[in-house]
């Protein structure tokens, strides 16, 4: 691991001051960034450590919805009896990823920001557009078993890791940021992350120095929450592909995608036609995927996983 | 129970000194390929922490890198926590920092100001052996016992997890009581990896300290 200098942030605007400075980089939980670290693949000079900012709530918002800080632990935020009764999708998502010890150190605003689990991203020895621009992609032609099928690029074919995140696109949540010059945004969770196109090493909209402070969920919007997520064990893997799922009694309902492009897939268009079932539904959603003889099988495994959710939703509705 | 700062000549520190015979005929070889800093690099920085371990109050200075797992193996000599994986995979180095459990490996010690950390040394002695560790060795729950620690600790934090009413993957009603089962224990120790197999054993140890518990 390369040296770094160290510093406590004690303000939330002192914070994005500091991450200004070129070589600087947040750490909350450090479970992604330090194994980063390790294996050279991030190099920071300065560590900015957010933990003391007071940003460890949830609390109720006026319009009925949650504002998660982005402290928040994932196994605290799964564990939240509004969350668990409101936005079980969330709890469900959050469950479903990573160990008992890495939720209570990974954060929310972490969890948003980890960096995807290409093994060629990780293998230094190889090219990568998203470690090092412009040296090429190993995956592309490579074992792309786990990679995109859809949203990808001649640059990179990698996918987003959280399982959270989808829960979050499902729910329409909205990232709330601090920036240097003291203004704050609000970020709909469908602008947050970039599609990699040229630019891979570019994963959100999140500029050098802004914070993120939280993530607000609207009120809640009932119905039966389903998150499947289907992985080469049963627990402590990443998804091959996963179903986060919203279902309301007539059957209509919201659905995003896991494990399929790089960033959460949803297409609201798509959702029209839940009532007429998976393989509709599934059509619309992985239009224009394409694939590698590697990950072709994730085309039928949506298919397959979203019929099951979507009977499993018809069962609980019964 | 064994003062681990004044413990005569142990097994690892003979490994250490054996290691290092190796080493010196290699230098050139080590040399060329260790990873040293970069010519970028600002050079090792020196910071200083204070924490609880097992009880007693600890204050090092540390070099920002410091991983808690390497402060309490390294700087404390509490070689009990072990290492296996050193990327949070495989759970060996779990510890209970507050009472939670995390993975050592992945956080680093000067972001533990002010914590108290249990380690496996801090459960019980030898003497007088906290209930998992008991139960480990009545139901014979390791082959060769790296994991051990880890899987121990990370047990102590199951079952509080549990009392304290949090859902896992495989929990059935989010808003229900959790029932304590094979499949809720297999999924919360999931963190956990046994390369000798002993999972069935584990989960033996680990159901009847449980239901003494309750």
């Amino acid at each position: 691991m390369r040296a770094f200098t160290y510093e406590r942030a004690q303000s939330i605007a002192g914070a994005a001051l500091a991450g200004c400075r070129p070589g600087a980089k947040f750490i909350a939980g450090g479970t992604n960034l330090l194994d980063l670290m390790k294996l050279d693949i991030e190099t920071p000079s300065h560590l900015i450590d957010v933990n003391g900012l007071g940003l460890d709530r949830i609390e109720a918002t006026p319009d009925g919805g949650l504002h998660v800080g982005a402290l928040v632990r994932n196994a605290d935020l799964a564990s939240d009896t509004r969350v668990r009764r409101d936005y079980a999708l969330l709890s469900r998502a959050l469950l479903a990823g990573a160990s008992g010890q890495l939720r209570n150190k990974a954060t929310t605003a972490g969890n948003l920001l980890q960096r995807t689990r290409c093994p060629y991203f990780y293998d230094t020895n190889l090219p990568c557009n998203k470690r090092q621009p412009g040296s090429g992609c190993a995956a592309i032609g490579g074992f792309s078993r786990n990679h995109a099928v859809l949203g990808a690029s001649d640059a990179c074919i990698a996918t987003h890791p959280s399982d959270m995140a989808v829960a979050m696109r499902a729910l329409d949540a909205t990232v709330t940021t601090m920036r240097a010059d003291g203004a704050g945004r609000r970020i709909p969770i469908a602008d947050f992350y970039t599609l990699p196109g040229n630019t891979p090493q570019r994963e959100t909209v999140i500029e050098p120095g802004e914070l993120i402070t939280g993530v607000t969920l609207p009120k809640p919007v009932g119905g039966i929450h389903i998150y499947q997520k289907v992985r080469d064990r049963a627990s402590y893997a990443f998804a091959l592909v996963s179903v986060g799922a919203i279902v309301q009694a007539d059957g209509s309902g919201r659905i995003a995608l896991g494990g399929v492009a790089a960033r959460p897939w949803r297409i609201e268009a798509a959702e029209a036609a839940m009532p007429q079932g998976a393989q509709a539904v599934t059509a619309l959603l992985m239009a224009g995927a394409r694939t590698t003889p590697d990950n072709a099988y994730k085309i039928t495994l949506v298919g397959r996983t979203i019929k099951a959710v979507l009977d499993q939703a018809r069962k609980e509705t019964a | 129970m064994h003062d681990p700062h004044t413990a005569d000549m142990k097994r690892r520190d003979f490994l250490v000194s054996s290691g290092a015979a190796v080493a010196a005929t290699m230098v050139p070889l080590s040399a060329s390929a260790s990873a040293q800093p970069a010519a970028t690099d600002a050079g090792p920085a020196p910071h200083q922490v204070s924490f609880t371990i097992n009880g007693q109050q600890e204050a090092l200075v540390l070099d920002t890198r410091t991983t808690l797992l390497d402060a309490l193996r390294e700087h404390l000599q509490l070689t009990g926590t072990k290492k296996g994986c050193d990327h949070g995979q495989c759970g060996a180095c779990t510890v209970l920092v507050n009472g939670r459990r995390i993975n050592s490996c992945l956080s680093l010690a000067v972001m533990h100001e002010g914590d108290s950390v249990t380690t496996i040394e801090g459960l019980g002695t030898p003497q007088s052996l906290h209930p998992l560790q008991a139960a480990f060795i009545k139901h014979d729950g390791y082959q060769c016992g790296y994991c051990t620690p880890g899987q121990i600790c990370s047990a102590v934090a199951v079952l509080a997890e549990v009392k304290a009413g949090v859902p896992s993957h495989v929990t059935a009603d989010l808003d229900a009581p959790v029932r304590l089962t094979a499949g809720e224990l297999r999924e919360r120790m999931s963190g956990n990896l046994c390369r000798c197999g002993a999972y069935s054993n584990i989960v033996d140890a680990i159901t009847e300290v449980a239901g003494s518990a309750a």
